[in-house]
């Protein structure tokens, strides 16, 4: 899985400008072991510009009171706070109503929702779940919970040699089986998965197609009915948005099928000794005080990437891939192997690798003296790994703020590594 | 000599890239253990053979075997453990490991984060806790005493020890 020199024609107009961009983000105009702090971590947590960080202290300084059930003005300010915030977050994905996004804590507590909810009143011994390769533990983890309770079987979709899903046996895999659940970009190689064709194929097998968008509701302009989903999960603070707020999206009817997931206050009609109501949707997933700050940063963090637009956004990472592709091969050759989708188009801002014989450890500690931050390890996706055949890979990845610069400035540190173990 | 050349001494490139004790052990007799580090992905698998487990404290190492895959913190550290322990009794063994993780952790600038590093790593074993007056680390295993200044890489410098400590453990009982 090592890739090849992308051919220039592919490379997309890339007009955002980076310099007043990075300005935006406090957190970058700092030192780090005296070198320019150069951040290359976003697939696990992107920073926030100062817009999401001020709506969310302006929140707190004038507006704030617990939403809901209150006759005063500042709770009614605080309740339109969060609620225009939804409205932000719905149209941002394409959703057809606002009542179809619920807010969760991140991404993994939304597929755990889908799982919970959905699936347990859904699933039996008889059904089958299909799952990737390539998906994170969020997405795996859920499954096998609530398959050895429910006794469903659980089937992957295999990878390609180069990173993609291979869908010779779709059908094959989908017969029978009642759910497909699948990320839309892998965190850790980059593979932008065909949703739309697996959103198709899963429906014309009756089954539901629950998408983890985690990586690529950032990213790429995400609209769910063009995909055709039936869920979409996301984390705020992957998106410019603050840590502490997720979202499941999931079509209306679904929603108001689906039993509750945590109960509480908020999240119901009426209680009486025997037994409660729910509320609507999406209230009705959402049990005790929901994170009102941090939504309303999320949907600063949404104005923000609309106000670039997220062509743009795409359009600028696709230009930053096949220059980091292009960059570390020009200098490093067959000492570098990049994991995943050779095409910078297929591809998000994610790069996984491996230099020389060095493990991913020692390269990102030696990238750390540089004030370079690049991620080792597993990346909360095992099963990959093993495909990979590896315990673990170094993994740059990159957003808005990011510029050709910083990849330069990741090909010297990493050839100072390469100086520094002396190979 | 800087953090970082004082991380990776010369003596630990070296157990590295050529590390002691490589390779398998025929079990039985020999014990086979896996340890991970749930953090980065490293792995470490130990291969006991002890002259007999029924003797507890006074069986003695007659051979160690050292797979998996890792950083060279974990890997070099496991390469210099195979080497000081074989020959020696379970009870030297044990002191040994107090010793090396006294040493992980007591000559700390930092010590809070060191400490909670060291203490998650604890709780994946029993050994008793650290003495304050463990005997100074000396020969190659000294080495790795630059490893405290980073947290985050004490965790892998100890894999080997621990996955050690519950092989030593599972040979007893079994
Ligand atoms: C593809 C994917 N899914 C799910 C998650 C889980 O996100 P969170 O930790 O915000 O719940 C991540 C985060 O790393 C991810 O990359």
């Amino acid at each position: 899985m090592t890739s090849t020199e992308s051919k220039p024609t592919d490379l997309p107009r890339d007009q955002l400008d980076i310099a007043a961009i990075k300005a935006d983000f406090p957190i970058l105009k700092q030192d780090m072991n005296g070198k320019r702090l150069v951040f290359l971590d976003s697939a696990a947590s992107a920073q926030r510009p100062t817009s999401v960080t001020s709506a969310m202290t302006l929140y707190y300084e004038t507006t704030h009171a617990n939403v809901h059930r209150a006759a005063y003005t500042l709770a009614e300010h605080a309740t339109d706070a969060m609620e225009s915030a939804r409205k932000k977050v719905a149209g941002f994905i394409g959703a057809t109503s606002a009542d179809e996004v619920v807010f969760t804590k991140n991404a993994t507590e939304s597929l755990n929702l889908v799982a919970r909810s959905w699936g347990a009143a859904n699933l039996g011994p008889s059904d089958a779940v299909v799952l990737t390769e390539l998906e994170h533990h969020a997405n795996i983890v859920p499954w096998q919970q609530l398959a050895a309770e429910k006794g469903f079987e659980i089937r992957w979709i295999p990878l390609t040699e180069d990173g993609h899903l291979d869908l010779t046996d779709l059908d094959q895999l989908l017969g029978g089986a009642k759910l497909l659940a699948v990320s839309a970009m892998s965190n850790v190689i980059g593979t932008l998965t065909p949703i739309r064709v697996l959103a198709d194929a899963a429906h014309a097998h009756g089954a539901l197609i629950a998408v983890d968008g985690c990586q690529y509701v950032p990213h790429l302009a995400t609209d769910v009915v063009a995909l055709n989903a039936d869920f979409l999960a996301f984390s705020g603070h992957k998106m410019l948005g603050p840590t502490g707020v997720g979202v499941l999206w999931a079509r209306k009817h679904l929603l108001e099928e689906m039993p509750p997931f945590l109960g509480g206050g908020g999240m119901i009609l009426d209680v009486k000794k025997d037994g409660f109501t729910p509320a609507e949707v999406p209230h009705k997933f959402e049990a005790g005080t929901p994170p009102i700050a941090e939504i309303v940063g999320l949907g600063a963090a949404v104005d923000y990437l609309d106000s670039l637009g997220m062509d743009q956004v795409r359009a600028h990472e696709v230009a930053l891939n096949a220059y980091a592709m292009k960059t570390l091969k020009d200098r490093f050759g067959e000492r570098i192997s990049i994991y995943g989708p050779t095409n910078p188009s297929d591809r998000g801002g994610v790069m996984s690798f491996a230099f020389g014989d060095l493990h991913p450890h020692d390269v990102s500690q030696i990238l750390n003296e540089h004030g370079v931050c690049v991620r080792p390890g597993h990346h909360c996706a095992k099963p990959l790994m093993r495909i990979l055949g590896v315990g673990a890979t170094a993994r740059a990845s990159w957003y808005v703020y990011n510029d050709e610069s910083d990849i330069d400035v990741l090909a010297d540190a990493l050839e100072s590594a390469g100086d520094f173990f002396a190979f | 000599m800087s953090d970082l050349e004082e991380l990776y001494r010369e003596i630990i490139l070296d157990h590295y890239r050529s590390p002691r004790n490589r390779g398998e052990l025929e079990t039985p007799p020999a014990h086979r253990t896996e340890g991970f580090n749930p953090l980065c992905g490293d792995e470490v698998i130990v291969y006991l053979l002890l002259d007999d487990p029924a003797k507890g404290d006074d069986a003695v190492v007659t051979d160690i075997r050292m797979g998996g895959q890792g950083c060279s913190i974990s890997q070099s550290s496991g390469s210099m453990m195979s080497a000081e322990v074989k020959g020696k009794t379970v009870g030297e063994v044990r002191a040994l490991t107090k010793a090396f993780k006294a040493m992980m952790s007591i000559h700390e600038g930092t010590l809070e984060s060191g400490e909670s590093v060291v203490t998650a790593s604890l709780d994946s074993d029993d050994t008793d806790n650290f003495e304050d007056d463990a005997p100074e680390m000396d020969g190659e295993l000294a080495a790795l005493r630059g490893v405290v200044k980073f947290p985050v890489r004490i965790k892998c410098a100890t894999l080997g020890w621990n996955t050690l400590a519950q092989a030593i453990r599972e040979s007893i009982e079994s």
